[in-house]
């Protein structure tokens, strides 16, 4: 069969669709988005009608594809990891409910922080929703993943976690297809309860989940993503998770491996393995690129036993991603670096686009903000939060999606006012809108910039699910009209932003303040410019 | 074979569809292939690289390690010389000679120019004239990729047939435009190792 030379998330996407998915869920988030865009491309996808339209927010991602689960469907729900934390209380108890169509979750983590606020380690969610984690080695496991998942699913009642990180989701190389399997039809569970998580029932459902987990370690042991490969040196034995396991293989392409190498790609961990490695080797090298957790498992806090050797005790850096070089540090195999950078070579740190409109926004409020000093700007994740670096330097928080209107809420409600909250258009609908009710409720006077662009427009230019109606949400929400303030944000009409601005800051209660133009990196995109259009906007 | 390449650039200047070309052509010829691309970012004016490894094994690190790259692939000139940890000792360092001046604080030219001459094995050309002479500058991204082509042990017609099969889309002229810019970039860079021969 022809080989597709696919990222780790396209691979994903391939398997999925071709296990027979009837929908997809997600947020944009990178290192995530490009599985479902590519299952928006497809072209099984389109004559096949899977769902794959982006929703809100993680949660009600997570909680629709777990709907189709429930109609007997297979369903997959894709975010990167800080995105899991918005969905966490969906995801937690669909371990509880378990599921009918298979239910597969991807958490995309980025550690070395590329394009993210932490380096959170997506199998800790895992391990604490008590499900199977799958971790990739290479892009042709991704898609065997994908495709074996759903089936796993079903078998055990589990949602089933694929976890991958920024290297794997963003590098391409050759995979092979696997026969294209139907769709699932529509059917209702078994047992009509199973969905119902009163306590009762719960309690119920919980005991089984219990009860799957020596099947679940079982099928870790035979998981043909595992693999222990014995070694004559058994002064180490090396466990190497996911992706770190070719960076180890990285080391031995001219040397060969003698120790034993434990290969892990499932969990939960195969006990058996585990226990003979800890038996028959003098100590035990852990590779995780993440956080050091299969290290602390069997680090434990007794120094007796045998030594664990990992992030916890210096032989790998505490944080970051790993690299072929990080490894061979670890295995005390010198290797001979290129020359060192120049002096003279500077960095190029990411900024708005020329023209973008959040600019102008940003050089208007620092304008109307001359008179009440530093200190008061909360902003949110999006492009706009570029406007934190030089020359504008005009943001005083990023925190998480939707933290800006709720930070300012106990900044203003702590004395500090005017304080302004600055977020964009889909993270305003993603997690601003709640926030924004609590302000309404209690009538904080806070100024609310909403920085519309008509786009998601840091993840790449997807759709915004503000498109169209953000007014409304907001004067719906309980904004007085009379404070809701659009204007389009552009050099010549700095004057009246300035005006605007200042006039609300001057109003005791809730305003909202939209600048609206387009992203100029989307008007290329032809539905986009047309919708716009139609809209009148 | 084995050719382990790091293309560096800044977002938006194509470095991404040299890497697709030498994919195509790498599938082609069933060598083993990884690419990794480093997204993000990219849109706004950020440096952007992307490791790209072909072998005729398979090849275990989705990333190259330090000090084992064959090329540094650069279509900018300050931006080849931020790879050079992973540059080997007997690898060559293939840069376009045209600023992207996004930054205030751009390094005088002559001091860029003048590290990379202190390279051993340098290729330095001005591929958006090239481009311009043959082409059109977008294709100044070809112009490199065919100045490498030298030490990549790929042939060449396979290259053209990657750039045939990936501009096909748009038209028979953009294909034979960018086969004009891989042709010109290779004879810029031979002319260059017969003056020094
Ligand atoms: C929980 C969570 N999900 C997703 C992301 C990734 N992300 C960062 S910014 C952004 C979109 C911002 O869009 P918008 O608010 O419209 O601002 P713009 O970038 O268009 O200016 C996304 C999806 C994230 N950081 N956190
Ligand atoms: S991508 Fe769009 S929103 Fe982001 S900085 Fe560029 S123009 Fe502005």
């Amino acid at each position: 069969m022809q080989k597709l030379l696919l990222l780790g998330d396209e691979a994903i996407a391939q398997g999925a669709i071709d296990a027979g998915l009837s929908g997809v869920y997600a947020y944009p988030g990178t290192p995530s988005t490009e599985i479902t865009e590519y299952i928006q491309d497809s072209r099984i996808a389109k004559e096949r009608n899977i769902h794959r339209q982006w929703s809100s927010n993680e949660k009600t991602a997570m909680e629709s594809a777990l709907g189709m689960a429930y109609a007997g469907k297979r369903a997959m729900t894709c975010m990167k990891h800080v995105g899991l934390n918005v969905a966490a209380d969906a995801f937690i108890n669909a371990a509880i409910t378990g599921v009918n169509g298979g239910f597969v979750v991807v958490a995309a983590d980025d550690p070395s922080m590329h394009s993210s606020q932490n380096e959170q380690d997506s199998r800790v969610y895992g391990k604490f929703a008590m499900i199977p984690i799958l971790e990739p080695v290479n892009q042709q496991e991704a898609y065997d993943m994908a495709y074996a998942a759903f089936e796993m699913s079903e078998k055990f009642n589990v949602p089933v976690m694929i976890r991958i990180t920024t290297r794997l989701a963003h590098s391409r190389a050759g995979v092979v297809r696997k026969p294209l399997l139907e769709e699932r039809e529509l059917s209702l569970p078994k047992d009509p309860t199973q969905f119902v998580l009163l306590p009762a029932i719960a309690r119920r459902n919980y005991k089984k989940l219990i009860e799957t987990r020596p099947d679940l370690e079982k099928l870790s042991m035979e998981s043909p993503y595992n693999s222990y490969a014995d070694g004559s040196d058994r002064s180490m034995g090396i466990i190497a998770c996911g992706i770190a396991h070719n960076y180890l293989m990285e080391n031995f392409q001219e040397r060969e491996c003698n120790y034993p190498v434990l290969k892990l790609s499932q969990y939960p961990m195969p006990r058996k393995d585990i226990e003979r490695m800890v038996s028959e080797c003098d100590s035990i090298l852990i590779l995780e690129d993440g956080y050091p957790v299969i290290e602390e498992l069997l680090k434990g806090y007794q120094e007796a036993g045998t030594p664990v050797k990992g992030r916890l005790d210096g032989t790998l850096p505490r944080d970051g991603e790993l690299t072929p070089n990080i490894v061979a540090n670890a295995l005390g195999f010198p290797f001979e670096e290129g020359a060192p950078v120049p002096d003279l070579v500077v960095g190029r740190p990411p900024a708005m686009c020329k023209g973008c409109g959040h600019i102008d926004a940003y050089k208007a409020l620092n304008i109307a903000l001359e008179d009440y000093g530093p200190g008061r700007v909360f902003a949110d994740i999006g492009c706009y939060t570029l406007g934190a670096l030089p020359p504008y330097n005009a943001v005083n928080s990023c925190v998480d999606m939707g933290a800006s209107i709720t930070m300012a809420k106990g900044a203003a409600d702590a004395g500090l006012t005017p304080a302004v909250a600055v977020i964009g258009d889909s993270t305003f609908t993603h997690s601003g809108m709640t926030g924004l009710l609590d302000v309404v409720s209690e009538g904080t006077p806070i100024t609310i910039i909403v920085s519309d662009n008509y786009t998601t427009g840091m993840t790449g230019g997807q759709d915004s699910q503000a498109l169209g109606h953000l007014e409304q949400i907001i004067a719906g929400i309980g904004v007085d009209p009379d404070h809701i303030r659009v204007f389009k944000p552009t050099a010549a009409n700095l004057d009246e932003m300035v005006s605007i601005i200042k006039e609300e800051f001057d109003y005791p209660g809730v305003s909202v303040i939209i600048p609206r133009r387009q992203c100029i990196q989307t008007l290329r995109n032809k539905s986009l410019v047309l919708k716009v259009k139609e809209l009148g906007l | 074979m084995k050719s382990d390449i790091v293309l560096a650039g800044v977002g938006g200047q194509g470095i991404l569809s040299i890497a697709a070309t030498i994919g195509m052509a790498a599938v082609d010829k069933n060598l083993h292939l990884k690419q990794a691309e480093v997204h993000g970012m990219s849109q706004r004016g950020g440096d952007v690289q992307s490791h790209l490894r072909v072998s005729s094994k398979p090849i275990a690190s989705d990333l190259i390690p330090r000090g084992k790259a064959d090329i540094i692939l650069s279509v900018e000139p300050m931006e080849s010389l931020r790879y050079l940890p992973y540059l080997s000792k007997k690898g060559w360092l293939v840069t376009n000679t045209t600023p992207f001046v996004n930054i205030p604080n751009y390094p005088e030219m002559e001091e860029v120019m003048a590290k990379i001459a202190e390279q051993t094995n340098h290729i330095a050309i001005d591929a958006e004239k090239i481009a311009v002479e043959v082409a059109t500058k977008r294709s100044s991204n070809i112009v490199m990729l065919g100045a490498a082509s030298p030490f990549i042990d790929i042939e060449m017609s396979a290259l053209e047939e990657g750039l045939r099969k990936i501009f096909e889309r748009k038209s028979d002229a953009v294909v034979e435009s960018n086969i004009n810019a891989l042709r010109a970039g290779r004879a810029a860079t031979e002319v260059i190792l017969a003056s020094r021969n």
